[in-house]
């Protein structure tokens, strides 16, 4: 069933503050739970050969951050090292072995030209007293942190194997309450915000006195799906994460929700409860705005998630009662069930490998994030929280974010897929959720 | 300026209709709040009101309406079970009297605007909240009420009335609340 519709322009509502406004670093991250087994490393404070003062950022403090961050690595604190060599020529390696470091990266900030810098490193095996890694990293003043991250991804691709996700970003959504000017009245003040993956560098892509839900990013990373309320109602919205602009892409009567894009970026798959009131997945044509309905019935269908082939969309369905994960044929055709481990399935997200999902699992009565092995159909429980929701893979696979609880505030957390390195962020003020993982920035 | 001012003119509209209601706090003086919407959108319900649809009363005492705009703030809140929607039957009163106000007053209009608990996953539960406020709108029409005269509306879990993370607090917030005036 197709139906063309016209396409909706975009309207900037007064009320909405949009595009990436800078504000001050509002998440904090801490490791809860790590493994014994970190690699010792030492990150030696990168050398500086250009003009003026020194460069842009602490590139070495950065990697080091990062490595730590990824639960797997343990840097050798600054002032507990022996020596600060900055060339290949001055790495007395017997220090270095003898402080236990296993690894060594040493580097130099290099200036070609007056808004021009390249990062250059070296990454050593200690034990063996050889090169592993060479390389040179250029950079900018304005992406200065991003390639201090792009050091730390190609560090960490050499050691494990695995490509990194340090320069890759969390979407999130960001709610304060304030009492309103009525005693009791709730106010509140949404903003969807997309932050590099440690927290820093936070924009604030739409601001909204109603709910902002269900950021999703596009394959390509360039673009934000979500739903708005700002006209007290469910609205799909597609917004440019460079320029701001943005499209209402789905304005139908009912619920307009759960965005999903299409592998290839061209569609998004919907949860629309046009015409009758009954939530259905449809597919959306985003240039053609054509609609093509998947499934139909009294069941609430939502949460939809495309499968890496773009052949097949998972989602959510309470058919036989409670929520459990179906699978449906992207161009339409016969819905099979996919979950059948515990009494709530919800909001499935594929991993990278397209091999798993997680969900939303309920687990004697405590919502938690599991991962569902396709092949096998088993279910693993990855977090330990009471109220743990929107999970999302990161790019590499090696990990998840979701939304948990600390108190009664809503904070982030982030769980390795074999459930061992776990890590808390928390906003500065207010509640913090619904966090979606970028996929990995366009190889330079 | 003009945009500041634009933007307080909103931040009024969305206290005055934000349901953000029934919190524990706010279920005694959320009444004001409510007739405000009531009385806002048309002279002609307000008019109407008590002498069509008022009298349904029944057993409350001190004439507040079971149904129609004039309802306490009690009598335009329905709740629901864990991961239900259907209606339990100590709702029908309520939802008849404000069948027969609508029947009775063709030009007045309601919003059901359905709402969930927090627990679970938040896209699940807008349709959990779609499905109460369609569940209400079913019994609606069937009572008399005409299509056009209603709409709903979904906050899932995103507009809780009441915040905490106790079974109290999530009883009063899987809810469907009747907004005259919309």
């Amino acid at each position: 069933m197709h139906h063309p519709f016209k396409c909706f322009a975009s309207v900037l509502a007064a009320a909405l503050l949009l595009a990436g406004a800078p504000v001050r670093a509002e998440l904090q991250i801490e490791i809860t739970e790590g493994v014994d087994t970190a690699l010792p490393i030492a990150v030696v404070p990168f050398g500086w050969q250009g003009a003026g003062s020194g460069p842009p950022l602490d590139a070495a403090g950065i990697v080091a951050a990062d490595l730590a961050r990824s639960g797997r690595f343990a840097p050798l604190d600054r002032k507990d090292m022996l020596q600060k060599p900055t060339t290949p020529a001055e790495v007395k390696f017997e220090d270095w072995r003898r402080q236990g470091s296993e690894v060594l990266v040493i580097g130099r900030v290099l200036q070609p030209a007056p808004d021009q810098y390249e990062i250059q490193f070296q990454v050593f095996d200690v034990l063996r007293g050889e090169q592993l890694l060479g390389y040179r990293q250029p950079a900018t003043a304005a992406d200065f942190r991003r390639s201090s991250h792009r050091v730390a991804d190609l560090i960490y691709e050499k050691l494990t194997g695995v490509r990194g996700v340090f320069s890759t970003r969390i979407a999130y959504v960001t709610v304060v309450r304030a009492p309103g000017q009525a005693q009791g009245k709730i106010k509140s003040s949404y903003r969807l915000v997309v932050a590099d993956a440690d927290g820093e560098n936070p924009r604030v892509m739409v601001e909204s006195p109603e709910p902002i839900m269900s950021p999703a990013w596009s394959p390509d990373g360039r673009r934000i799906a979500y739903v708005s309320f700002e006209a007290r109602r469910s609205e799909i919205y597609v917004q440019d994460l460079r320029t701001g602009t943005r499209k209402r892409v789905s304005a139908r009567p009912g619920v307009n929700g759960a965005p999903a894009w299409s592998p290839d970026g061209q569609k998004l798959a919907v949860s629309l409860s046009r015409p009758d009131g009954n939530l259905d997945i449809y597919t959306l044509d985003t240039n053609t705005q054509v609609l093509t309905r998947l499934t139909n019935g009294s069941a609430i269908d939502t949460e939809p998630v495309w499968a890496l082939d773009g052949q097949q969309i998972y989602y959510t369905s309470d058919a036989t009662g409670g929520p459990q994960v179906y699978r449906v044929p992207a161009e339409g055709g016969a819905a099979r069930r996919v979950t059948f481990e515990g009494s709530y399935n919800a909001r499935p997200r594929m991993a990278p490998d397209g091999k798993q999902l997680a969900v939303v699992h309920n687990d004697r009565g405590n919502y938690r994030i599991a991962v569902v092995d396709l092949a096998r159909a088993t279910t693993q429980v990855l977090s330990d929280g009471r109220l743990d929701e929107s999970p999302s893979f990161a790019p590499n696979g090696e990990m998840l974010i979701y939304a948990t609880r600390e108190g009664t505030r809503g904070v982030l957390a982030t769980v390795s897929a074999n459930g061992r390195i776990k890590q808390r962020i928390s906003a500065l003020e207010g509640d913090v959720r619904e966090p979606a993982w970028s996929p990995f920035p366009p190889a330079n | 300026m003009k945009n500041l001012k634009t933007l307080a003119a909103l931040l009024v509209v969305t206290l005055v209709t934000a349901c953000a209601g029934p919190s524990k706090s706010t279920v005694d003086e959320g009444a004001a709040g409510t007739t405000q919407d009531g009385g806002a959108s048309s002279a002609g319900v307000t008019d109407g009101g008590m002498g069509q649809g008022g009298d349904l009363s029944g057993g409350m005492a001190g004439g507040s309406a079971l149904g129609g705009p004039g309802a306490s703030q009690e009598n335009r809140i329905i709740y629901f079970d864990l991961d239900r929607f259907d209606i339990k039957p100590e709702y029908n009163a309520i939802l008849q009297a404000h069948a027969k106000y609508l029947s009775g007053n063709p030009a007045a209009k309601v919003r059901l605007e359905g709402h969930g608990d927090e627990r679970g996953s938040r896209e699940y539960n807008i349709g959990l909240g779609e499905k109460r406020a369609q569940s209400v709108r079913n019994v609606l029409l069937l009572q008399g009420a005409v299509s056009d005269q209603i709409a709903t509306v979904s906050f899932g879990e995103e507009r809780p009335a009441v915040i905490g993370s106790d079974e109290e607090a999530w009883s009063l917030n899987r809810r469907v609340e009747i907004v005259y005036g919309q």
